[in-house]
């Protein structure tokens, strides 16, 4: 028999995943296709990503070309599919790192609190001085816009958030029964971290995930369009959209396929964050 | 309570200090240093020597950051590289500029996401609620350059209504210039309300369900006395600190939306300084908009200090 003071109240992974309703059925199916174009639109896009063909330039969407042709006469449907993967991996790798990073810090500060508390919180005070767009072009102007520099730049600009809400939550599972249990049968602090609070945290950091994945979307879309993202001829949606601005008359679809897939999967992840979310605070 | 301010004032100033010094480092790790930057790639390394003991970069950091704040605290924000002006004056002008859309997106934002907020949260999980929340979501979610391109594809191109950039003619006068503020107003209006209905919408709930609404309630107070005198005061405290983060921002932190429209604004000048490279000017925009931030937060937290007579037992 369990104890139920000592059960965690954890809600099951499973009836937190499985909210089956059309809404969250969309998001999913959104998110798969996104992360399926991502992982094979190299291979299953009908056109090489920089064949140009000036001949048929700036056509409207057609059998041949889903979702039109661009200046060049490249397809865009092929430059959509292609550019999908920088993005969906550099969100995916800078929202991860800021889970890591933000979670981890907010857990020790919270757990240990005083001092370790007081320095981590006035660290993200500090950061959240610097709003999200100057703190990016900062980092990347120091650093470059490869790869792994924005995925860190992203990384770091995101970590304050979590640790806020990963602390709040520590603070509060810190009062919780079983946690006093834990100590009371003599495991150390690392136990008690891994064993005790992590498993608890882990729905709240899924969470945050999706919501920074996000973010981190609208983060580097935004700084492509500056022309600081993914450096070309690789596509990037938010480049495609800036350079497709100076078409905007004669060729929409340059600006409006793109567009519509960055808008389509961001809400998609908010919606699924949103629908978690409401699970948990349930 | 002295206490309190004092303890505030102070945090703002170590702040404030460790922004400089956070943004010098930022500026310092960047490769090239200014005479490279000058003299460009083909320079000999006497030249560049020359040049970097003529303008003072063969001091050690800690001086020469020491140079650059004292500089700043006399009034002197050195010189672009590229522009080859003074950088004080540019600052002011796009600081101004910036001033001038903040004016306009700010009260509508102010106004609508108070409002929008307040409906949603007296109709809690009602049709008005998810409607509204639905249409923040969708905010949200799409980037704000993307909006503001397909407003341009709109309004600018198939209704030709409006203008797509914003040409400030220097001697044009504000309402003729109207027009070209529709836009960005616009967008700008749209991204920043979205966090002020759901902070507000939030603490409606919240305190919609507290004791002394149902004491007032049950006293038979009419609903509008209730609202406007009871609940609202204490549910827009959460907000002002959102309001004043997006002030802040729209003063000195629009970079994307200022440059699909092309508006000289802070933002824009930021951009400029990054891709060309331009330290002294990237170092002074970045310091100005981040210690707007610190101080339009400081007089946030005093306002709600004010304003909160709980705090005040502090």
């Amino acid at each position: 028999m369990q104890h139920p003071v000592l059960t965690p109240h954890l809600p099951r992974l499973r009836s937190f995943l499985g909210v089956v309703d059309p809404v969250s059925l969309f998001s999913l199916a959104v998110v798969t296709l996104a992360v399926g174009v991502a992982l094979f639109g190299e291979w299953i896009a009908p056109y090489h990503f920089s064949a140009q063909n000036l001949t048929n330039s700036l056509q409207p969407p057609s059998w041949q070309h889903l979702f039109g042709t661009d200046q060049f006469g490249r397809d865009i449907l092929s430059r959509v599919m292609v550019g999908c993967r920088s993005i969906v991996g550099l969100a995916t790798a800078s929202s991860l790192l800021a889970v890591i990073l933000g979670g981890g810090s907010g857990m020790i500060a919270a757990y240990w609190g005083e001092m370790a508390d007081e320095v981590l919180m006035r660290a993200t005070d500090l950061l959240f001085c610097f709003p999200s767009m100057l703190l990016a072009l900062l980092i990347v102007s120091a650093l470059g816009s490869e790869m792994v520099y924005l995925i860190l730049c992203i990384g770091v600009i995101f970590a304050p958030g979590i640790a806020r809400v990963v602390r709040g939550v520590v603070i509060d599972l810190k009062t919780r029964e079983f946690l006093e249990a834990a100590r009371m049968i003599g495991s150390s602090d690392s136990r008690i971290l891994r064993r005790e609070i992590l498993p608890n945290l882990f729905n709240w950091l899924l969470v945050e995930l999706t919501l920074y994945f996000g973010y981190a979307i609208l983060l580097s879309s935004s700084l492509g369009f500056l022309g600081l993202g993914v450096q070309p001829p690789s596509p990037d949606w938010g480049a495609q959209i800036s350079e497709g601005r100076d078409w905007l008359v004669a060729a929409p679809w340059i600006v409006l396929f793109p567009a519509l897939a960055i808008s389509t999967l961001v809400v998609a992840v908010n919606l699924l964050a949103d629908r978690w979310m409401a699970t948990l605070r349930r | 309570m002295v206490q309190f301010v004092v303890r505030r004032l102070l945090f703002t100033g170590g702040v404030l200090f460790l922004i400089s010094l956070a943004i010098f480092v930022v500026t310092e790790v960047l490769p090239g240093d200014a005479a490279y930057l000058v003299l460009g790639k083909d320079a000999t390394s006497e030249k560049l020597a020359l040049l970097r003991s003529q303008m003072g970069l063969d001091r050690p950091p800690s001086e020469r950051y020491l140079g650059w704040l004292g500089g700043i605290l006399q009034g002197d924000w050195g010189e672009s590289m590229i522009l080859r002006r003074p950088v004080w004056p540019l600052l002011q002008q796009r600081l101004a500029n910036s001033a001038r859309l903040a004016l306009l997106a700010w009260p509508f934002s102010v106004l609508l996401g108070v409002g929008l907020g307040l409906a949603a949260g007296l109709h809690a999980n009602r049709w008005l609620d998810r409607t509204i929340s639905a249409l923040v979501l969708f905010a949200v979610s799409i980037p704000s350059f993307v909006l503001a391109v397909l407003l341009i594809l709109c309004f600018s191109i198939w209704l030709q209504w409006l203008p797509a950039a914003s040409m400030l003619a220097a001697e044009s006068d504000f309402w003729s210039s109207l027009r070209f503020f529709i836009l960005p107003t616009l967008v700008l209006t749209v991204i920043s309300s979205t966090e002020v209905v759901r902070i507000v919408r939030l603490s409606v709930i919240d305190v919609m369900h507290q004791d002394y609404i149902r004491t007032a309630k049950g006293k038979g107070l009419p609903a509008h006395t209730l609202v406007w005198h009871h609940a609202l005061r204490n549910a827009l405290l959460p907000a002002i600190s959102v309001l004043a983060l997006n002030l802040a921002f729209l003063l000195g932190g629009v970079v994307v939306v200022e440059s699909v429209f092309a508006y000289p604004g802070m933002g824009r000048l930021l951009l400029q300084a990054v891709t060309q490279r331009d330290l002294p000017l990237l170092q002074a925009v970045a310091l100005v908009s981040a210690a707007l931030f610190a101080l339009i937060n400081l007089v946030a937290d005093l306002l709600l200090f004010s304003l909160n007579p709980r705090l005040r037992s502090l």
